[in-house]
Order: structure tokens, then sequence, then C-alpha cells
């Protein structure tokens, strides 16, 4: 059985600091895609786009400039494994935005850290003055002439959508979050107009690792299109709370048992905008081509009332709406009208289909991420769980 | 405010900015700064940058009013933010936020007539394993039962008290 949140355990201990930023060096710019594509490393952020294949383009385009962003704005109801990498293992994300920059030729690599990880910062700009002090950061590096990078912290404050990658950039050019259309995509058009990579805190912590452990290491585990380790975050009814780390392709069962989360009546995965999942298909997979994550696990116990974790998510998305277009802004509001008539037992079964059908239109018709995945709770929890939320007594 | 106050708050504006670059990527962390210090953006505070920047003040409020970590009213010296979301919610930040209710004497999305507590939610502060948890300021609480309410709060009185004397000596002078 694993403890939660042992540091010690991880694989991300057992990496010799700085070891996969001399082997990049050594192999070359090919050698580091070529091991990434062997590895089919994927986004860690919860996406799953091949890394490989981000760096590939990026690396490909011709710019005098280019960035590395690292995604810290983990804002993902039920998400934590970022902010426990920040706090442990830091110099090894560090190490992997350092080959990131070596890879696509960029000079400059930002972390855009969440507002509510301010606590975080003191130690994150001690562990770059340590890096700039050993040569890891600054001109030449590890006496390469011509490979330079550093990376400052800039910090958000306080939205949510500003995780979306070009929502990112435009906080970071000084402007409101609201999310670009795409393409073109950042490793095109980024941060100032300039190929920019942005990847999550996890990715680039892996891409380390696996420039030491190899990419065939990597593909051996997990499932053939879900490869390799992830870290997971654990809160909610269960004994055992907290971060883990699991191969890709975990059953939802497996994983219940480690973290003593055993009879559960749904997991939500994916945090708001995930899926809520019903003990009946518990023995699906945790894998990009099943159940998709960026992590998040939030278990709950027979006790719960479904409707309240619907309506907990649908409040957090109404809220977090950058309001740019219709089908989220309002959309979100119509779900969570829908809700509150539920909640009063008097929500008619033609208008809670009219409910389920605006929520497929928003997953279709709105232009980012966050109004696409808004509705997913709500849907899975109407279509799970009708019995606990139709017909309900009013509570005075 | 004072004119030598202001004099001060845009030359302060106008050193940061040079300082990160002067360009419009220096807007967020400007406004930051200011936050910070004055526990708001005035009016007149987005003014000063936006001139710094040569945008158009609308922009800089465009901006205050996007993020929810920017305010253009005044704040207190300590801003609390409970988090509201499930894995928070379901290890009781109810009874937490009843219990800062009352030790504070206001609601929340309010600040005390001594200007020393705002009282806010916060969505996920990535605490889940560790719930109900609250920020105050940049400081992170976890596990906070309404018992703990009291000690968290004083805490900060004696933060605050100290401060205010300060001031006042500082008057004297
Ligand atoms: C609303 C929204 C919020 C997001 N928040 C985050 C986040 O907090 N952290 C993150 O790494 N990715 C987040 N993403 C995904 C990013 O857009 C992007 O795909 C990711 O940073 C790419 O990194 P990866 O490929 O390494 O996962 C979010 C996406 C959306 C639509
Ligand atoms: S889907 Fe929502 S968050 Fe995304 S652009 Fe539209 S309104 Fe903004």
């Amino acid at each position: 059985m694993k403890t939660p949140s042992d540091r010690n355990s991880m694989t991300f201990a057992s990496i010799t600091p700085n070891e996969g930023l001399k082997i990049a060096v050594e192999k070359g710019r090919m050698g580091v895609l070529g091991e990434l594509s062997e590895s089919g490393l994927k986004g860690r952020g919860g996406a799953g786009f091949p890394t490989s294949v981000k760096w590939n383009l990026a690396a490909a385009a011709h710019d005098t400039k280019k960035y590395v962003v690292c995604n810290a704005d983990e804002g993902e109801p039920g998400t934590f494994k970022d902010r426990f990498i920040l706090a442990e293992f830091a110099d090894l994300m560090f190490e992997g935005m350092t080959i990131g920059g070596f890879t696509i030729g960029a000079a400059e690599g930002i972390v855009y850290l969440r507002g509510e990880y301010t606590y975080l910062r003191g130690h994150l700009e001690t562990v770059l003055e340590q890096r700039r002090k050993a040569k890891l950061l600054g001109k030449n590096i590890l006496g390469k002439k011509g490979f330079n990078f550093d990376i400052r912290i800039q910090m958000g404050a306080g939205a949510y959508v500003c995780g979306e990658e070009t929502a990112l950039i435009e906080s970071l050019e000084g402007q409101r979050g609201e999310p670009r259309n795409r393409p073109p995509f950042p490793v095109d058009t980024g941060f100032m107009g300039h190929p920019t990579i942005v990847n999550n805190v996890e990715t680039f912590a892996w891409v380390a690792s696996i420039i030491v452990k190899g990419g065939k290491w990597f593909k051996h585990i997990g499932t053939e299109k879900s490869t390799g380790l992830k870290l997971f975050s654990i809160s909610g009814d269960v004994e055992r709370p907290g971060v883990y780390e699991f191969p890709m392709g975990i059953t939802v069962d497996q994983l219940l048992r480690e973290v003593g989360g055993e009879g559960a009546k749904a997991v939500q995965i994916g945090g708001a905008s995930g899926h809520c999942v019903h003990q009946k298909d518990f023995s699906r997979k945790i894998a990009y081509e099943d159940i998709p994550t960026g992590g998040s696990v939030i278990v709950f116990g027979r006790q719960r009332d479904m409707l309240a974790v619907a309506k907990n998510f649908l409040e957090f998305f109404v809220e977090e709406s950058c309001g740019q277009c219709t089908p989220c802004r309002i959309g979100n509001e119509k779900l969570l009208e829908g809700v509150e008539l539920l909640e009063k037992g008097c929500c008619s079964m033609k208008y809670l289909r009219e409910l389920c059908s605006l929520g497929e239109t928003m997953q279709i018709a709105s232009k980012c991420g966050l109004g696409q995945s808004s509705p997913n709770a709500f849907l899975s929890i109407v279509k799970h769980f009708q019995d606990e939320i139709m017909g309900r007594t009013a509570i005075e | 405010m004072l004119i030598t106050e202001r004099d001060q708050l845009r030359s302060e504006i106008s050193q940061f900015v040079k300082k990160h670059g002067g360009d419009r990527s220096a807007l967020i962390p400007a406004l930051q700064y200011i936050q910070q210090k004055y526990t708001y953006i005035s009016e007149f505070a987005m003014q000063a940058v936006a001139d710094e920047l040569d945008i158009h003040p609308v922009e800089v409020y465009g901006v205050v009013s996007f993020y929810s970590f920017l305010d253009c009213r005044p704040k207190g010296r300590f801003v609390i933010r409970l988090c509201r979301t499930i894995s928070c919610e379901m290890q009781g930040k109810d009874r937490v936020a009843r219990q800062l209710e009352n030790d504070l004497g206001i609601k929340f999305g309010q600040t005390t007539p001594d200007g020393a507590f705002t009282l806010e939610y916060a969505n996920c502060l990535g605490m889940c394993d560790q719930g109900p948890a609250m920020l105050v300021n940049d400081q992170i609480f976890s596990k906070v039962t309404p018992e703990k309410v009291h000690d968290i709060l004083q805490g900060c009185r004696q933060v605050f008290g100290a401060h205010a004397m300060q001031r006042k000596e500082e008057h004297i002078i």
C-alpha cells in the first residue's frame, strides 16, 4: 500500500539532478526529440497533446525569439499535484524547462504561477538563484557555447481561465485573460507573437526524467496510447488523501483500493471539467483513451448529495467564465438555474432534457476548453443519478 | 490624496514599469505591486499606469476588473479567502465560514470598519487533501476548524495593532 505525498517513493526523487540536462546537451536537439517521441509522453495538464509533436513544431519554427512557458496556474478543482512538484521537485521542473529551451532554441523561460501560490514564490526564486550560481542558467550553460537560457516567474491574479494556454499568453502580455481562437497555435504565434511552448509543471519534470531513464523505459509503463507514470491528486471521501504516483491505465477500482476509498458511490475524474464516474463503471481505466484526466480525483461516499456536487461545479464555471462567448457565459447560468429548480423539486423531465441538450450545444459551440467542458459534470450526474435528483421535496 | 502622495505614487509606478521592460507586459506586475502596497488600485493609480504605458485608462480598468486578485476598492489589511470548492465543502467549510462571520462581525464580501479584514470566498486553493483551506493574504492555512479561526484572527490582529501603532508614531515624528 502506498502512503500519500511521500516524496521519496516517487520516481522524481530517484533522478540524479541535472543528469538530464547533461545528456540533452550531449545528444543534441534531435536526440532529445527522438527520446521524447519514443517515450510517447503526452501533456500532463489535462489535454494530453503529445509533447514531442509540440516541441518538434516549435523547434522547426524560424524566428529570432522563442519562449518556454511553464503553466503553473493549477486551478482545476481537486488538483494539487503541481503544488507538490513546485514544493518538492522545483529543480527538476526547471531542468525540464531548460532542456526545452535547448531543444527549441529559446533563451527565455517564464513560469506563470497562480496568485494563490504566492507563498511558493520565495522558494522557487531561491532554487532559480542556485541554478544561476551553478551555471545551469545564464550564458553558455554547461560550457556549451551559445546555449543561453534564463527563467523568470510571473504571477497570475486569480483567474482559472488563465490556465488555458492562449489566455495565459494574453495575461503574460498584460491583457485580460480571454482565450484566443486556435489556430494559430502558440508553437507558431505565442508570447509576443513568437513561437512558444506552453507545458504543464509535471510535463517538464517528466521530460527531465525521461532524458535520464530513456524513452523506452517510459513507453513500457502504462497503456499503448497512454504511456508512463502520472501524479494524481486524491481528495474527498478517502482514508488517505494526497498526491500519488500511478501508472497510466490504472482502473478506478485499483486506485480506490490504494487510497482507501472503497465503498465510494461516484468519483469525479478530471476536476470540475471532467466526468463523474458511477460505481458501475469503476472497472474503467484512467487513460487518455478511456477516462482522461490532468490528475484530479475527487471521491464521493454514499452519503453525498450528487446534486450539490453539480451545483458547486456550476457555480464555479459561472464565476470563472471569461464571458467572451454566449454558449459558455449564458449556458452555465441556465444550467445552474436548472440545478436550483431540481433542488426545489420543481423541474419537469421535459425541461431537464432541454437543459441536457443545451449542455451538448455548449460542448460544441463554446470557444475554449472551459465552456466546452463545463457541462460535463452536470451531464454525467444527470445521466447516472437521475433517480437521486428528480422529484425532490424542497428544503425550506 | 495629497499632491505629494500622488507624486510619490507616480514616480513609484514609473520606476517599477521601467524596471520591468517598460512595455504592456509590465502592466499586470505593476498592478499587483500597487495592489499589494495600497490594498487596492485607485482611479488615480490606474491613470498613472496608463500614462506610463501610453495606453488608455479604460484598458487598465478592463484588466483590473477581470482579475479577482485586483481591486478598485480598498480592501482590508488582511484579505481572508476561504476555499469553497467541493473538497473543502465536504470537509466542513460551511462551519468555518460561519465562525469567520461571527468572529469578524461581517458577511462574505465585506470589510471590517477598522479596515483590518476583508472576507471573501475563493475557488480551489489546491489544498483539497487538507481542507478546509483558506488564504490570509499570501499565507495558506489548512485543516482549519471553527476553533482555530479565533487564533488565526488573533495572530493577524496583533500584527495589525503593531502596524497601526507604528503609523501613529510616524505621524508624531
Ligand atoms: C479552462 C482551462 C484551464 C486550464 N488550466 C490548466 C492549468 O491550470 N494547468 C495546465 O497545465 N494546463 C491547463 N489547461 C490546459 C492548457 O491549455 C494546455 O493545454 C497545457 O498547459 C499544455 O501543457 P501540457 O501539454 O504539458 O499538458 C487548461 C485548459 C483550459 C481550457
Ligand atoms: S468558452 Fe467560456 S471561458 Fe472560453 S472563451 Fe468562451 S466564455 Fe470565455
